[in-house]
């Protein structure tokens, strides 16, 4: 497919950049190391006293911590700094004149910048919870594979599914970016809402029971919440398929919007000095 | 001018500069209240479906995050200086110049930058103290007003401390590393469950070798006239926060030994 290679060498440029960054992703494993940690023995100790309330056990509710602090970096919590910059400084010229579609091009380069920062820490953090653990003996406390064969395949579209729903996003994010010139705004109220609404705080499931119907079926479920489950099969066959549905349709959904978005910013795009 | 003057002056010319963008002062204060608010939906969450844990219900173990809070909220903004040292001083040469000024380096960071946006946390922790107070509930007495004062000042150095302690490393490490984070904000997220909750090792971590239970679980035990379930003695309770201070003492120690051997980038 020639007419994609300028995407896909935009999505690399930016994900080889990123890789050489290995202190920083040092850096954040610790720290994704740590936090996670904490985050099991508040969950130990609540398991504890009332396991019956717990809507997944306690071996799920671990390896989900794990896989969310695995692929932290997927999450689209503030803005790609890049565009930011790219549009104060003027850079965002060069963009215009590129014989591209801005939303790809953008879109592209925003997953490299993604994947590139979650990769290394999502291996290293296997290596630490995945295999360290239960060689040590605490394999209670481990990351556990994926419930099965049916799990495991299901799981790539749905981590698939989740980077492209970030990056799409995230690429809301970065207009609004764009179209104000400053990120700041946006990440105070991005950041919270993907940590509670994803299920990066708790399981959607925690939360309380009347709030259900409304979280399972909003957009950013599909960052979080939905993908891991269907990992360790508390979503499985027709569930899990509807899953990916909702992640896809929303993927699709705020894609169409961004699209929309975009081409309103553009036209009203007044180029900064540089 | 004596330090306390000149630091004085470093506080009203930062809350100046920072008055000239009041607009941009109140959204980043607005953001950073939202953003660490969040916390506490996840603590109340748990404990509306799991119910009470260790003996604590939420209104109980919200005084334990309202303090933790209102603590780390205060010395996030008063240390500034010491969280950026690696990048904006030691890596730019900056810091060059203040050892130039005859004045104590300690004090010039400590006066660097008041950042009000940090009030952010303290909003969000006093409106859960209110809530706390309501649901627990607490009375607020002179004596329990006193402890929790004391609390919050041992708490404050504690976390002080550590923000010195990230500065000092980077007389080694030239930059600010990140993984102090593991400490300061890992420890808030620590610090505000009941310590007794906890298993065994880290308990003993949370108590000898990063006393946070010290300044804040203690404490709150005086404050809730309860005697401790891991059966520390009821006069130990209040003195607790003391163990703030001297890890302040400590750090101030190790920047010291830092400053010694600390040689310009050259940058």
């Amino acid at each position: 497919m020639p007419a994609a290679r300028p995407y896909f060498a935009a999505f690399r440029a930016r994900f080889q950049l990123m890789l050489q960054y290995r202190a920083a992703a040092l850096a954040g494993f610790a720290t994704q190391l740590w936090w996670g940690a904490i985050r099991i023995l508040v969950f130990a100790a609540f398991y504890g006293v009332n396991a019956a309330a717990a809507p997944i056990s306690l071996a799920d509710a671990v390896t989900y911590v794990w896989l969310g602090q695995a692929l932290l970096a997927l999450q689209p919590w503030i803005a790609d700094p890049e565009i930011g910059q790219a549009v104060r400084t003027g850079g965002v010229g060069y963009d215009r004149l590129r014989p591209l579609d801005a939303y790809g091009y953008w879109y592209a380069r925003s997953v490299g910048w993604m994947l590139a920062r979650a990769l290394p820490r999502a291996v290293l953090m296997v290596l630490a919870a995945g295999i360290v653990l239960p060689l040590v003996g605490l394999g209670d406390w481990a990351w556990q594979p994926p419930s099965g064969v049916a799990a495991a395949l299901l799981f790539v579209p749905a981590f698939a599914l989740m980077t492209m729903l970030g990056a799409a996003v995230l690429m809301l994010a970065n207009i609004i970016v764009a179209a104000s010139l400053n990120e700041r705004g946006v990440n105070a109220v991005l950041t919270p809402l993907v940590i509670v609404f994803s299920g990066s705080l708790l399981p959607l499931d925690f939360y309380p029971d009347a709030l259900r119907p409304f979280l399972h079926l909003q957009p950013l479920a599909g960052l979080v919440d939905i993908p891991f489950r269907i990992y360790f099969a508390d979503l499985k066959g027709a569930a899990a398929l509807q899953g990916l549905a909702l992640q896809a349709g929303w993927t699709l959904a705020l894609i169409g919007l961004g699209r929309l978005a975009m081409e309103r910013m553009m036209r009203r795009l007044e180029m900064q000095g540089g | 001018m004596n330090a306390l003057a000149l630091y004085g002056r470093y506080v009203a010319t930062s809350l100046r500069a920072q008055a000239q963008y009041p607009t941009a002062t109140l959204m980043l204060t607005a953001g950073h209240c939202a953003a660490t608010a969040i916390e506490i939906l996840g603590v109340f969450a748990l404990f509306d479906r799991f119910g009470p844990v260790g003996g604590w219900s939420f209104g109980e173990a919200a005084l334990f995050y309202a303090l933790v809070n209102i603590m780390f909220s205060l010395a996030d903004m008063l240390s500034r200086g010491f969280e950026v040292f690696g990048t904006d001083f030691v890596r730019t040469g900056a810091f060059d110049r203040v050892l130039l000024r005859p004045r104590a380096a300690a004090l010039q960071l400590a006066g660097y930058e008041v950042r009000l946006s940090r009030l952010g946390r303290l909003l969000q922790a006093s409106v859960v103290l209110v809530f706390a107070t309501n649901l627990a509930p607490i009375a607020w007495d002179a004596s329990t007003i006193a402890i929790a004062v004391w609390a919050v000042a041992g708490g404050v150095a504690l976390f002080a401390g550590i923000l010195v302690l990230q500065a000092t490393l980077a007389f080694w490490t030239v930059d600010s590393l990140e993984i102090m984070n593991v400490l300061t904000y890992g420890g808030v997220q620590a610090a505000q469950y009941p310590l007794n909750i906890y298993a065994a090792w880290f308990r003993q971590v949370l108590t000898f070798g990063l006393p946070l239970a010290c300044v804040a679980y203690y404490p709150v035990l005086a404050i809730l006239k309860r005697p401790d379930p891991l059966g520390a003695p009821d006069w130990l309770l209040p003195l607790a926060p003391i163990a703030g201070f001297a890890f302040l003492a400590l750090s101030f120690v190790a920047w010291r030994a830092g400053m010694a051997r600390y040689t310009s980038t050259g940058s």
